[in-house]
């Protein structure tokens, strides 16, 4: 598998997705500028967390439009496996690549911890290694993670099966305990209609390690070198 | 006629902060009277922020060298050695003022501010700490000031990725009009890349980088060197504001220009802005700078020389390049959209000379200035010690429902709600998260990890400023030892209140003998610090609050120790010994309602053969469940390892020892520590060896925590009481204890 990383200016967990890639992979990942217009060939491209351009704006607002993000749009309509972690997300909702919006967290604060998470479907590459069902344990970071979309958004994500994770208690119960920013129905990432394309509001790239506290994101690296290889 | 021609006088002197012996030596000093931009750069140099003037006389009797000491205090940060070719720079500095009156802004920019400090020399931080003291929770303006300073944390460190990752944060009313906010980066840079502030080479180009400069925070200095009155929130527009996008820019064309040789000296626009940063640069290479402030970039049209040279606008650097270098360095701050400029260069005169619109706007010698500042030798007095009191003599209250008291009041309850509005992970290298005795954070690809803390118990520092600094660095050679890691050096933040007051004075010389003498003791040098005085509202006074960040080394992470136990049916081992001292305990003061009695005294000797135990049980795998002993003592240290596990444990009190004095007495230089059971016996043996007094006092399993013949409390209860306040008293549903 190749891969490739956008650095915006603000991206901040950049170099965390290139060490979890390069885990799972065995050699480099290829860090693109936000000012670039092309991509080299690859078969995965990341677009990592932080706070691009500072996020002075609607968060991912700005690097929606940067140069590099037409080309992003290119490939992902070509097929090519696109990954959005947090800030990702945003900016992937923003560019219309994925639907619905974040909003500011309902408890109006920036929240970093651990979350439990329910699988919710497999048939995805970067999902096919869990288990439908699974509870994973990932870090969330982040003060807009509030997931909302249209009543007719959501029942098309439900009904395509598109909805990849939601917030869950440590049993896999789906409740509003178990939900830490307000997410419309607990959801914590979804995929595009051609299931190539997920944004997620936790950091899988955090979870490769027992002494990072968990390794459940290694899964999911480990599964897109499996399947896009 | 422009601003610079204006006459100055005495009044105009005395209103810049300046004292009558002070404006007389700037009168001698310039030969003539200085105009009204000469006179704020005196004004801000000379500000006890910038030159130390009370305390350099005592700081210079810290010890600061160690063979793994690469630079001690003078520079923006310490630096010491951690082998394999990297380095550890570090720094501790206070926003004290600026949080009172504007909390997220202060508290952001303080942020940036100690970040710059460690890029400057050309460490990538990857760790940033904050202690934090705060008025009486049912103070109206607490809740809004740890609201505002929290998020003001969160916000830069945040944004520009580098995890929080440990601090302190308790309250005390002498903190109601001053609060205390001291934040810590620790960064790693290449042993051989490290970059320092000494101008070089006559003719070489000064260059200025990053934002551009307004009007903010002019006189941010002097306004952190004087007291404040009633009126503080109309000091509001000398607090800076951060943008800490812009500094994840500056830091990442910093690290790229300093991965080529273009660089010669380099320092931050911190408190004093391009006057501090200029003056120290010439200083110390003996040079002089001929500077043309028409280059400079500004923010807003019409600003003044005295505004440019005074303006504390942040995210900014002054460099002196190689010459002929000017091109690439330019070309790698405009990749990152940056202001790049070349404002002067060195000259051989040691005079600072401006331009402006084409004439000479001041004209002054750098020496006289930034080295020949004034040093005071201000008048001290020692306080009167306080009567010992021995643990019979206090009150008994019940223990497990003073247990539950303890562990549930403000200065203990979980602080989960501050640190989870940190990121504490982004970087990915953070192995030991907040919570527990140090942070660790691994070496980047490699198997070794920084242990981190802040620690300083202020109330053992108003009741004997000696014994309360020894104890501050005691405690954190206690905790960075409590990972395994061995303790290497330590930054210091000095707070204190007004010291031209002898009492004060006295409590800042006291404070610093005792550090003095722990850090000699522990082989635990001083490398970088900071001081910041007069934190007093209508003459009250904070509790005298020097602040120790420490570093410690573990060469495998693997080889660590967290604060939980290992399993059900260890064995629990109390190290050091316990005599039950309760005088200045948080016994005393929240179940008693007394803060009075001698704090408890640091054996040093112990504490250094106890955490060299402790480091070596680690070391070698024998324990990996390890706690020191501090605020709330043993039965509080017990409840903290059964809940960050969900063990219960049960313990058998000693009877040589009044039970309460026994379960809450604050004697220093203790850990508790679980192992299996099958291995306690060889350990006692091991402790004997060592001279540590150790004693087996209970084992852990079950739900709850049960002092035999005193009671029992669940593990859960203990939980709810712990994690409840803080996140009760945010929200308006608790009031203040």
């Amino acid at each position: 598998m190749k891969a490739a990383v956008i650095v915006f200016p603000g991206s901040n967990c950049d170099r965390d997705v290139k060490v979890a890639l390069e885990a799972s992979m065995g050699h480099d990942a290829l860090m693109v500028w936000h000012r670039e217009t092309d991509l080299p060939p690859v078969d995965l491209i990341v677009v990592p967390g932080g706070f691009s351009y500072g996020d002075y704006l609607r968060c991912g607002a700005m690097a929606a439009h940067s140069p590099i993000m037409q080309a992003v749009k290119a490939r992902a309509d070509a097929g090519v496996a696109v990954l959005g972690i947090c800030n990702g997300f945003q900016i992937l909702t923003e560019t219309g690549m994925l639907p619905g919006a974040l909003m500011r967290n309902a408890g109006l604060k920036f929240i970093c911890r651990d979350v439990d998470l329910r699988v919710e479907t497999v048939d995805s590459p970067f999902t096919r290694c869990y288990r439908a069902g699974d509870v994973i344990r990932l870090p969330i970071a982040h003060a807009e993670g509030n997931y909302v979309a249209d009543a007719e958004t959501k029942k098309r994500l439900e009904g395509e099966g598109r909805i990849a994770l939601r917030y869950a208690s440590a049993a896999g119960k789906v409740t509003p305990e178990a939900n830490p920013n307000g997410a419309l129905d607990n959801i914590a990432g979804i995929l595009s209609p051609n299931r190539r394309v997920l944004g997620l509001m936790p950091h899988p790239e955090r979870a490769i390690a027992p002494e990072l506290g968990g390794s459940d994101g290694k899964i999911m690296f480990d599964g897109l070198v499996e399947a896009l290889s | 006629m422009s601003e610079s021609d204006c006459a100055v006088t005495l009044e105009m002197a005395r209103a810049h902060g300046l004292s009558d012996d002070e404006y007389a030596k700037v009168l001698d000093i310039m030969g003539r009277v200085p105009n009204r931009t000469e006179l704020g750069i005196f004004s801000v140099m000379w500000s006890e922020h910038c030159s130390y003037k009370s305390s350099k006389k005592w700081l210079k009797t810290l010890p600061t060298t160690a063979p793994w000491v690469i630079c001690g205090p003078g520079e923006n940060a310490g630096v010491i050695d951690i082998g394999d070719g990297e380095t550890a720079i570090f720094k501790m500095e206070s926003h004290n003022h600026p949080s009172f009156i504007e909390p997220y802004q202060g508290a952001a920019t303080g942020v940036g501010g100690i970040l710059r400090d460690v890029f400057t020399m050309g460490a990538r931080p990857v760790a940033n700490l904050n202690a934090l003291r705060f008025g009486d929770p049912s103070h109206p303006k607490t809740r809004h000031l740890v609201s505002g300073v929290v998020a003001g944390i969160g916000g830069y460190g945040n944004c520009i990725g580098v995890p929080t990752v440990g601090g302190e944060l308790t309250f005390d009313p002498s903190y109601n009009g001053n609060i205390l906010v001291n934040a810590m980066t620790v960064g790693i840079a290449p042993a051989d890349r490290i970059f320092y502030s000494k101008a070089a080479g006559v003719g070489n180009p000064v260059v200025y980088v990053g934002s551009k400069t307004g009007r903010d925070g002019i006189h941010g200095a002097t306004m952190a060197s004087a007291e404040f009155s009633q009126d503080a929130e109309e000091k509001r527009p000398t607090v800076q504001v951060g943008d800490p996008f812009t500094e994840k820019l500056l830091l990442e064309a910093c690290l790229e220009l300093m991965a080529t040789d273009a660089i010669v000296a380099i320092q931050d626009m911190g408190a004093a802005g391009l006057t501090s940063s200029s003056f120290e640069m010439a200083s110390k290479g003996g040079l002089g700078i001929l500077m043309d402030l028409d280059q400079v970039p500004v923010r807003e049209t019409g600003m003044t020389a005295y505004e440019i040279m005074l303006s504390e606008s942040q995210e900014r650097m002054l460099m002196v390049l190689k010459p002929g270098r000017e091109d690439l360095a330019r070309s790698v701050f405009e990749k990152w959209e940056l202001d790049f400029a070349v404002v002067g260069h060195l000259t051989d005169t040691g005079r600072m000379v401006l331009t402006h619109h084409g004439h000479v706007v001041a004209d002054l010698p750098i020496d006289p200035l930034a080295q020949a500042s004034p040093e005071y030798d201000r008048p001290w007095e020692a306080p009167a010690k306080r009567p010992v009191i021995e643990a019979a003599d206090v009150p008994a209250h019940d223990i497990i429902p003073a247990l539950k008291t303890l562990i549930g009041c403000p200065d203990l309850a979980s602080k989960r709600w501050v640190w989870e509005q940190y990121d504490h992970m982004v970087m990915g290298d953070t192995v030991g998260r907040p919570g527990g005795d140090a942070a660790l954070v691994r070496v980047h690809g490699t198997k070794k990890a920084l242990a981190m803390t802040s620690d300083c118990t202020p109330r053992y520092c108003q009741a004997d400023p000696r014994e309360g600094g020894r104890q501050a660095v005691a405690e954190a050679y206690r905790n960075l030892s409590a990972t395994g890691a061995l303790p290497l050096a330590v930054t210091d933040n000095l707070n204190f209140g007004n010291p031209e007051k002898p009492a004060i004075m006295g409590q800042i010389v006291e404070a610093v003998r005792g550090m003095g003498e722990a850090c000699r003791s522990l082989d635990f040098p001083v490398v970088s610090g900071n001081v910041s005085l007069y934190n007093e509202t209508e003459g009250q006074a904070i509790l005298p609050t020097p602040t120790i960040g420490a570093v410690g080394l573990v060469q495998d992470y693997a080889h660590t120790a967290g604060i939980a136990f290992g399993g059900e049916g260890e064995a629990v081992i109390l190290l050091g010994e316990t005599k039950g001292w309760l005088g200045s305990s948080l016994y005393l003061r929240e179940l008693c309602g007394r803060t009075d009695g001698a704090p408890p005294p640091v054996p040093l000797h112990r504490e250094r053969r106890t955490g060299e135990f402790v480091r070596e049980l680690i070391g070698s795998g024998q324990t990996a469940s390890v706690h020191d002993l501090s605020d709330g003592g043993l039965l509080v240290g017990l409840a903290e390892m059964a809940m960050a596990s969900d063990i219960g444990v049960s313990i058998e009190p000693v009877r040589s020892v009044p039970l309460h004095g026994w379960c809450f007495g604050e004697d220093q230089a203790r850990y508790l520590i679980a192992v299996p059971q099958a291995d306690a016996g060889r350990i006692l043996e091991l402790a004997l060896r060592a001279q540590v007094p150790a004693r087996v006092i209970g084992k852990t399993g079950g739900t709850d925590l049960i002092v035999e013949g005193a009671g029992a409390i669940s593990v859960a209860e203990l939980k709810q009481t712990h994690e409840g306040w803080l996140p009760g008293f945010m929200s308006g549903r608790t009031k203040g204890a």
